[in-house]
């Protein structure tokens, strides 16, 4: 449904996105995940239309978004990050608007207008002015302006920022409501977001892609491992952080050591294992022969953001791996 | 055809849920009121001299009050346009929601023609105040329709030009003032030509004379009709939409 090739989109000073590939097939719901900045707007700019891609090729539905602009537009229903609402206009007038704008036949727009309000709960406010609405009554407009003409494709730029809880799970509801007839793409930098509404994640850091994978795929990656958080006692100073961390670094099956906290005379440290290793009995071992005071020693379960933190991470040392190499040769 | 109407629907409806148009017909209604009103006060006065001393040249409501008056009218219009177009693109470029139009199956040409018919429009608005004080001078006198008609058809013509060029330089910020200051700056420029060129004859006087907006409104006013002051303001018009769309163009891909 949608096919991304090499798309590079550069900036007058900087590169935005860098080299990304990837396909979404009919009926998938994607998470588009990355910190703020990694290039997931522009992307979803350039699948929408708005931005022409600097190089390589995007494609919805079989028409390129350079050669056919219109037949993919048609096809597309677009929430941007800001909801584009005109403020001086009603609800009902807005979306038929839209309705008209997207090219819709009028008679079909009255009944679908009613269908929308309903499903996405806005159907209280049709007659207010948008400017007056609260954050979360606009959201669902803009929501609603992007599926009123009952597209293929949709993009949802940061769905839920700024509703509130409930209003969040009310947004992902219907979002999955809406997966099958609709292929959706959605960005976000919330990872539980990716875990409750996506199939599918597309990771992207500074402009270029890092993982796209299943969900259930990217959890089993690290379900292998464990990670356990180690406390220990360190009155007086003793014993000094880096000496501890390097203890534990050398500990057999550990991946990784995070100093969490070093206050009020305690030590707290995160460690990783690699696939399949038990460390926590050797990590108690170390510890206690090494003469310190454990505090606390329990295991913690790695969730997507910490795949997350991992796979930007790896990615940005291999860059400086392969930096130093090229400096070297 | 259906977008644009659509687009210069919604143009129209918003200038109107804002103060903006009602600001502007009053603005513009209360200086043409006073101006008919000091034109007829001194046309009366002279008609009476005239009938007292006798003789004196013919009096000419046509010549004397509707076209001036006209030419004023294309004055003020200077003044209107940018308030009317700085609007157009710089706060859809604010609000975000020209990402809802640029991603609506719509083309760039629909998108402008709308939003020019729309300034229009508001445009054809203001204009109607003017209409009740020429009605009254024709309930009260009796000049020529038709002078007054080419009169009309030049002020509209003329904001056609001025608007398209002001839609062009909104689509350059996304800043409103910025947008409605640089428009006022290039109308007073086009205004001034005008001046400039009036002492002077030569090639370049002639070129800069033909550039000027406002010398193609001299035979309008005058009730004079010529074809190439109609194919100047036209052309014009053309020439400010075409540029707005090569501006959009670039914007997409600069930005």
């Amino acid at each position: 449904m949608i096919k991304v090739e090499g798309l590079t989109k550069r900036y007058a000073r900087t590169v935005a996105v860098d080299n990304i590939s990837f396909e979404v097939e009919k009926g998938q719901i994607v998470g588009f995940l990355g910190p703020n900045g990694a290039g997931k707007t522009t992307t979803m700019r350039v699948l929408t239309c708005f931005l022409p891609p600097s190089e390589g090729q995007a494609s919805v539905a079989g028409f390129d978004v350079l050669e056919q602009p219109i037949e993919v537009k048609k096809r597309i229903g677009y929430l941007p990050e800001s909801p584009p609402l005109y403020p001086e206009m009603e609800v009902v007038e807005y979306l038929n608007f839209v309705g008209k704008l997207k090219g819709m036949p009028s008679r079909e727009l009255a009944h679908r207008l009613e269908e929308i309000m309903r499903r996405c709960a806005i159907a209280d406010v049709r007659n207010k002015l948008i400017g007056k609405l609260s954050k979360g009554y606009r959201q669902r407009v803009g929501l609603a302006q992007a599926i009123i003409h009952n597209p293929d494709v949709l993009i949802l730029d940061e769905p839920t920022s700024g509703l509130d809880p409930k209003q969040i799970i009310e947004t992902r509801e219907l979002i999955r409501s809406l997966a099958g007839d609709h292929t959706i793409i959605l960005s976000t930098h919330i990872l539980s977001e990716v875990e409750h509404s996506c199939e599918r994640v597309i990771i992207i850091s500074e402009g270029k892609l890092v993982a796209t994978d299943s969900v259930a795929n990217l959890t089993n990656r690290l379900r292998g491992s464990e990670a356990v958080a180690v406390e220990l006692e360190a009155a007086g100073g003793r014993p000094n952080p880096g000496e501890v961390q390097q203890r534990l670094e050398q500990v057999a099956g550990v991946s990784r050591v995070v100093m969490k906290d070093s206050r009020k005379g305690r030590l707290a440290f995160e460690v990783e294992s690699l696939q399949g290793r038990h460390i926590r009995s050797d990590l108690a071992r170390t510890v206690v022969n090494a003469g310190w005071n454990l505090s606390e020693l329990r295991s913690v379960a790695l969730s997507l953001e910490d795949i997350f933190l991992q796979l930007t991470a790896s990615e940005q040392k291999e860059q400086k791996e392969t930096e130093v190499v090229g400096a070297q040769s | 055809m259906k977008a644009i109407l659509l687009i210069c629907r919604k143009e129209l409806k918003s200038y109107f849920a804002s103060p903006i148009a009602y600001l502007l017909m009053a603005f513009f209604g209360l200086i043409f009121g006073f101006g008919i009103f000091t034109a007829t006060r001194d046309f009366i006065r002279f008609s009476f001299q005239a009938q007292i001393q006798g003789g004196g040249p013919p009096m000419n409501i046509n010549q004397q009050i509707i076209g001036p008056l006209l030419s004023f009218g294309s004055t003020i219009t200077l003044f209107l346009v940018p308030m009317i177009t700085m609007r157009l693109f710089a706060e859809e470029k604010k609000t975000g929601t020209i990402e809802l139009l640029l991603t609506s199956p719509v083309t760039d040409w629909q998108i402008i023609l709308g939003k020019w018919f729309g300034a229009m429009l508001l445009y054809l608005c203001i204009l109607l105040m003017s209409v009740v004080n020429i009605a009254l001078l024709f309930a009260w006198g009796k000049p020529d329709i038709q002078p007054v008609l080419v009169a009309y058809l030049g002020l509209i013509l003329q904001a056609g030009c001025l608007l398209a060029i002001g839609e062009f330089i909104s689509t350059l910020t996304r800043n409103q003032i910025i947008a409605g200051g640089v428009t006022f700056f290039v109308c007073l420029l086009l205004w001034l030509l005008n001046w400039m060129t009036s002492f002077d004859t030569g090639t370049l006087t002639s070129v800069i004379n033909y550039l000027s907006i406002i010398t193609h409104f001299d035979n309008f006013s005058k009730g004079l009709l010529a074809t190439k002051d109609v194919v100047f303001y036209l052309s014009m018009i053309f020439f400010a939409l075409f540029v707005t769309s090569r501006s959009m163009e670039s914007l997409r891909w600069r930005s």
